[in-house]
């Protein structure tokens, strides 16, 4: 009788444990998936650590502004090409309503700075060292930028270095977009 | 050998075994041990696995902190400080973490009371084997005679 039941308990504990295993894969599988997010879903907040300044920046304070948020690194060779890019638009568009937010992540803060002052870099610059913020925005690689505009609401995700005059006029065109009332 | 002399080889053994711990205490750390210690944040392998730019990078500061004299610990905690808890490769001893170290012991535990009870049980309602039966009276005494033909 309690052999029995022992062996019960010991067949059900076997078989929770496999349906947990696989339920634990799905659940990884499921988390992994998605890549970048799609035009048009809200772009997740975050509260970062100021680079170029004391202090912090949070994305939803920047409500009612578009937004260009640049994910980075120093050690990412093609942000080095992308970096004047960014710095022209922010001169040029800045005075329409425009933001753009460097995002520096998985790096050293010094080198991070030593990357801003290198490329002359005079738009805020926020810090995520762990790259909590990587995971949310389904970044896959740096660099990665997303337009955002007034709302909160992404509407153009460019994946890789905007460098060439492809991806400039793309990039244009989507500030265009998120500035619009 | 006297109480004396026992004092003495005590007291030198004492001094010896402090003077070798301090010294081990200011032994630089070794680059190619934190390495292994320490997770690439972007291919979330360990460092000495990884040659992603960013742990070439981080494998360049732990040298320079190494050469500076900093510690293991003062290292450890620099890039923690910069890469956040997930760079160490072993979870932290305490919070959430301390479930991973604890977990194994558990299951540990848990198995070895689990094959316990098992073997009890199954010891206690396995059937007598033949030879611990007592033998049926009749057959015990053909047995006999068979022997006492063969004896004889």
């Amino acid at each position: 009788m309690l052999a029995r039941r022992v062996r019960l308990v010991s067949q059900g504990a076997a078989i929770g444990l496999v349906v947990l295993l696989f339920a634990l894969l799905a659940w990884s599988l499921v988390s992994d998936e998605g890549g970048a997010l799609a035009a048009g879903s809200a772009a997740p907040d975050f509260t970062l650590e100021r680079l170029d300044e004391s202090g912090e920046l949070t994305l939803s304070s920047l409500r009612g502004q578009a937004v260009v948020l640049n994910f980075w690194a120093s050690w990412c060779i093609p942000c080095r090409d992308e970096a004047p890019v960014l710095e022209e638009l922010w001169r040029e568009r800045r005075e329409d309503g425009l933001v753009v937010v460097g995002l520096d992540a998985k790096d050293f803060r010094r080198d991070a700075l030593g990357f801003a002052e290198r490329f002359g870099l005079t738009f805020p610059l926020v810090f995520d060292g762990p790259g909590d913020t990587v995971s949310p925005y389904g970044v896959t690689g740096f660099p990665e930028t997303f337009v955002i505009d007034r709302e909160g609401k992404v509407v153009d995700v460019l994946v890789g270095a905007v460098d060439g005059d492809e991806e400039r006029a793309r990039l244009r065109r989507a500030v265009d977009e998120a500035l619009e009332p | 050998m006297t109480a004396r002399g026992l004092c003495a080889i005590a007291a030198a053994s004492l001094c010896a075994l402090a003077v070798a711990t301090a010294a081990g205490a200011a032994d630089p750390p070794n680059a190619a041990d934190l390495e292994a210690k320490l997770v690439c944040p972007v291919c979330e392998t360990t460092l000495d696995q990884s040659n992603a730019p960013v742990a070439e990078r981080m494998k360049l500061y732990i040298r320079e902190r190494i050469a500076a004299g900093d510690s293991e610990r003062e290292i450890t905690d620099a890039l923690v400080a910069e890469f956040g808890p997930g760079v160490v490769a072993s979870p932290p001893k305490g919070g959430f973490g301390l479930l991973a170290w604890l977990l194994p012991i558990v299951a540990v535990a848990g198995g070895a009371v689990a094959v316990w009870l098992l073997v009890r049980t199954w010891a206690r309602s396995r059937p007598p084997a033949a030879g611990e039966r007592p033998l049926d009276p009749d057959l015990e005494r053909r047995v006999d005679e068979e022997l006492a033909r063969f004896d004889g």
